[in-house]
């Protein structure tokens, strides 16, 4: 890894610690810090580290202590990000003039949310006091513990003789939106736990705090459900291709130990081909002419038994999942199976839907919110439901990912006063040749027209790595480092944009993940000082 | 390459259908039937005719018979059936090689043996219960070029070792034969040489870690040779060269701003006796490292601005009477460098540019066609190429580091090498093509993926009939045939939404 210099000397004498207000022309001088924090001042001095006696450990003032697992399991793995991927050079001591930084005290000053699962209003904030011999990471709750740890991290590099080294510095950092997450997609093609397991570790190193767990699709339906086990059975590419219970637990958990929110996502009434299988007359028969073709629709919104089944469902999912959001999908509902089917035709008469199909589909939606309101769940649906007129209850988070005018899309959804995620220019799936991080990375959230109040109902955004074509073998290199890109995005200040000075950290972040077994795809020719190995 | 020795004939004497469809390439014969024979691992043995050229001691068929045993059947230990149950069924209990014309420690040696081994473990299957079968089969196959290459640019990214070793098993598996070793380039020099330590020591990523070493170079050639793949090699002059500089002072041409040189560098200078002498002697190591009959000499490229503003050049020119023309002066380095190549022993590819800015070549010289569309759109440099009665190389069409949405392997699949216009004669000029994985984006993080199985594609192009060209069939095989790929562990990446049995899983 390459040292820049600082270049400031005229401040030298006055301080120890030296000011710099992040500027965006030398952002980059600060070692690959990505995404970078809200302040950043950095002095030239420098402290050596010793693996030997460095020690992550909690302050006397901190609200947690060593029973709290979150920061116990974090100490351990930023120890082994920091020292553990190099060989430890022991250097002649003679060269390591520097003053020795021998501990990270870490301080939670509120109540620290120690066994608590993360959520949209959860407190990221940290502040970072990097001074030897004693370094102190302050936080309000956990989770700013986590993403200070993080940049703790990345403040430390290896100089040339091999000594760990840091700058004393001061950051105070903390998220421009709440909401930053990386959507998968296990319906396309089966991931298995490991690589999602990766995803939630290369999330972290990007302070992404949302997993969007598209779980099932029309492909197959690899969650085993406890209470219709028949789903996945029938509905899976095959009985090694699915999620158990324990699955689930697992992903959980390790997010939740990494300040990452697990959003579920059943996506109905259409994209549930897959229900089907396991799930006798939950699916619209489609007709050709008067008898049935044998293909089957959307869900079948005019029968009790659909509901009740939904029902049982989403109350299963809303134990299993302990997140307060449930994404209900709702996209690209086909009619034409709904037209064919002639007790649907019946039933658009009896409701007077007349023949405008949508109002078949507010129907169904407005039940299935219904239910998710019984569960104690809030939701979160795609662009079309709100397109479509349903009455949204307040608080229902719209996902706009159509391309077309995504900022127009904003502007309405804000200013009927709904919350939006945004994901529209965030299809990595689309790959292109060359440099496409750049494109990503330069879309502004609130660029589009409306009242301060509604641009702070963007409450953020997601990247999503729909499944068509990836899988297992090319999610991690697809992924990262491009997916780093929305997270900087959603991170940083709105004024960070220079494509350049992105361009040398994330060249340095990016060697840092592949250093961390993430394999991260080069940005452009070059070379890392450890390549991945296969 | 002897063409007899180019076909493969294999017949199982008792054999089965269900798996045949899973072939890839797909062989220019083939006749099969629903009868299967199980097959028992602890039974099974391959074995030398009696009357094969070959037999045992054989080193490349030795360690093929254990590699393809392993491929096969794991590593595991395998019972012993229940004799009841044997006694119902003839088994296949062992496959008998008869090779015609030995050659076991040459080098493109025995690859269609190779070739049939392969062809051979595509057609073992596997029942629910785990039983292996076979159905009775009859192919006979032979490639439809000779020269099926895949180029692999290790100066862009610097790929480890294990990343080389990993590509060329999976181009034994689709049966190319011809491994493009784009060694050097601008960014980096990390080919180490004897006569020139400095250029790596100067010229690549890293002296200590990103280098190939004397031992890697023959790492790489002995594991291409035991699988059938020539490995050639690209040391791509006078432009492409900026790595070569910092290890070869002088080498590289002065550029100048004004009446001043700039402090930067252009191509090597051509005008320079100390140039050649250069060559001469790092192309007689090249040529000693490399066993191959070619070397690749690139050609592609040079940009004419440096040397322009040079004054010696620009006095050399007049000289030599070149007067504006830099291609002129291009021809002359390329001449010169020929030359010492030839008096070597070694024949040479060349990019099209050398083709196309009229350098003087010999008549054995082969042209490699890369560009899409300029001068000419690739089918008519073809046309242009073989009608100067040179053979050709095609890999414009097949440029598998550009990448996009979707199933692109298609279009490079549809590619038909031969549709230019031609005589018979001309058409027997192009001997194959080579599928290209330039490095700017590409490392060992995301080269497997990006590589397989849409190179899979080439493959088959360049091996099977001219008459395979349907999608639909090739679909099916090529997502079977890359779920065949994460069975043996390679991250070859999907074609489309589905799934394959054994997935791949992360370590």
């Amino acid at each position: 890894m390459e040292q820049r210099g600082w270049g400031l000397p005229r401040l030298l004498g006055l301080l120890a610690l030296l000011a710099v207000q992040v500027p965006r022309s030398s952002a980059s001088s600060y070692m690959g810090l990505w995404p970078l924090p809200l302040s950043v001042e950095m002095s030239p001095r420098l402290l050596r580290l010793s693996p030997e006696n460095f020690h992550i450990g909690h302050d006397s003032s901190s609200t947690a202590g060593p029973s709290c697992t979150i920061l116990q399991e974090a100490f351990r793995r930023y120890y082994d990000y920091i020292f553990g991927f190099y060989k430890w050079h022991r250097g002649p001591a003679k060269s390591h003039a520097a003053p020795e930084l021998e501990q990270l005290l870490v301080s939670v000053v509120l109540d620290s949310q120690c066994n608590a699962f993360p959520n949209v209003s959860s407190d990221e904030s940290y502040s970072l006091l990097v001074k030897g011999p004693v370094a102190i990471l302050k936080a309000n709750r956990v989770w700013g513990v986590l993403r200070g740890l993080e940049t703790f991290s990345q403040l430390i590099y290896q100089d040339s003789y091999g000594t760990f080294t840091i700058n004393e510095s001061n950051i105070v950092d903390s998220p421009r939106f709440p909401h930053r997450g990386i959507l998968i997609d296990t319906a396309r093609h089966y991931l298995p736990v490991k690589t999602i397991l990766k995803t939630l570790d290369a999330m972290a190193f990007n302070k992404f705090n949302v997993l969007h767990w598209h779980i099932v699709d029309d492909q197959s339906f690899p969650y085993q459900s406890i209470t219709f086990p028949q789903l996945s059975n029938k509905g899976s590419y095959s009985l090694s291709h699915v999620y158990t219970p324990n699955d689930v637990r697992i992903v959980i958990e390790y997010a939740r130990l990494r300040g990452i929110r697990v959003i579920p996502e059943f996506d109905t009434p259409g994209h549930a081909q897959s229900w089907g299988k396991g799930q006798k007359d939950l699916l619209t028969p489609c007709y050709h002419g008067h008898t049935q073709s044998g293909t089957f629709g959307p869900i079948n919104p005019i029968l009790n038994t659909t509901y009740s089944f939904l029902s049982k469902f989403f109350n299963e999912i809303s134990t299993v999942f302990p997140d307060h959001f449930i994404h209900l999908g709702g996209d690209e509902v086909e009619f034409q199976c709904w037209e064919s089917n002639p007790d649907i035709q019946k039933f658009m008469q009896q409701k007077g839907f007349g023949t405008d199909f949508k109002k078949l589909e507010v129907f169904y939606i407005q039940k299935l919110f219904n239910i998710i309101s019984t569960v104690n769940k809030g939701s979160i649906v795609w662009q079309e439901v709100f397109d479509n007129n349903v009455k949204l209850q307040p608080g229902v988070v719209v996902q706009v990912w159509k391309y077309g005018d995504y900022a127009k899309e904003q502007s309405r959804v804000t200013a009927e006063g709904f919350p939006v995620l945004l994901s529209a220019p965030w299809y990595l799936d689309y790959i292109s040749y060359g440099q496409d991080w750049v494109k990503y990375y330069n879309v502004e959230p609130l660029d589009f027209d409306g009242t301060s109040k509604q641009k702070t109902l963007v409450i953020g955004g997601e990247a999503c790595l729909w499944g068509e074509y990836v899988d297992a073998t090319n999610l991690t290199p697809r992924l990262w480092p491009r997916a780093s890109a929305v997270g900087e995005r959603l991170w940083s200040r709105q004024d960070v944009r220079s494509s350049q000075d992105a361009y040398k950290r994330l060249t340095v972040h990016r060697c840092r993940m592949v250093r961390r077994g993430v394999a991260a795809e080069p940005l452009f020719t070059g070379y890392c000082n450890h390549e991945d190995r296969v | 390459m002897a063409g007899s020795a180019l076909w493969f004939f294999l017949l199982l004497a008792a054999a089965l259908a269900g798996r045949a469809t899973a072939l890839w390439p797909w062989p220019q014969y083939i006749q099969t039937s629903d009868l299967r024979y199980p097959i028992f691992p602890h039974n099974f043995q391959f074995q030398y005719h009696v009357s094969s050229a070959a037999q045992p001691g054989c080193s490349v068929l030795d360690e093929a018979f254990q590699r393809y045993r392993d491929l096969l059947f794991g590593s595991d230990f395998w019972h012993r059936p229940d004799p009841a149950e044997k006694q119902h069924t003839l088994e296949i209990n062992s496959l008998v090689i008869h090779v015609a014309t030995p050659g076991c420690d040459q080098l493109p040696s025995l690859e269609s043996a190779e070739n049939c081994l392969e062809t051979f473990s595509q057609l073992v299957w596997r029942s629910p219960e785990g039983t292996f079968f076979i159905n009775k089969t009859e192919i006979e196959d032979f490639p439809r070029f000779p020269h099926r290459g895949l180029l692999l640019d290790t100066s862009r990214h610097y790929l480890p070792l294990s990343s080389i070793l990993n590509t060329l098993d999976v181009m034994a598996y689709s049966k190319f034969n011809v491994f493009h070793w784009h060694m050097v380039d601008d960014p980096s020099f990390p080919y180490e040489s004897f006569t020139f330590p400095e250029l790596t020591r100067k010229g690549s990523y890293n002296p200590a870690t990103h280098i190939y070493t004397a031992q890697d170079v023959k790492e790489v050639i002995e594991y291409a040779r035991l699988r059938g793949i020539r490995v050639l090699v690209e040391f791509d002059t006078p432009g492409h060269t900026q790595s070569w500089g910092p290890g070869a002072p002088g080498l590289l041409t002065p550029c100048y701003s004004g009446s001043q040189p700039s402090g930067t560098f252009g191509p090597v200078n051509p005008i320079l006796n100390s140039t050649y002498e250069f060559m001469s002697t790092f192309f007689l190591e090249v040529s000693s490292v490399f066993p191959d009959f070619y070397l690749h000499l690139g050609g592609d490229e040079v940009d004419f601005s440096c040397w322009k503003s040079n004054p010696d050049i620009q006095d050399f020119m007049k000289k030599k009477g070149f007067g504006n023309d830099f291609k002129k002066l291009e021809s002359f380095y390329i001449q010169t460098l020929l030359d010492i190549v030839s008096a070597y022993g070694k024949g040479y590819v060349v990019w099209q540019e050398v083709f196309d800015n009229k350098v003087k070549v010999r008549p054995d010289t082969i042209i490699q066609v890369w560009r899409e569309e300029a001068p000419v759109s690739y089918m008519k440099e073809l046309e242009l190429v073989t009608n100067a009665s040179f053979r050709a190389l095609l890999s414009a069409p097949w440029y598998l580091n550009h990448i996009t949405y979707g199933p692109d392997w298609e279009k490079v699949y549809m590619v038909e090498p031969l549709a230019f216009d031609g005589t018979p004669e001309q058409k027997a000029l192009v001997i194959g093509g080579e599928a290209c994985m330039w490095g700017e984006y590409v490392d060992s993080t995301n080269l497997v993926p990006r590589l397989w199985p849409r190179a899979g594609a080439v493959a088959e192009r360049l091996w099977s009939s001219k008459l395979v060209t349907n999608l639909d069939f090739a679909s099916k095989r090529l997502a079977d045939f890359r779920c065949e790929l994460l069975r043996r562990g390679i991250q070859a990446q999907p074609l489309n939404v589905g799934y394959c049995e054994q997935e791949f899983e992360e370590t």
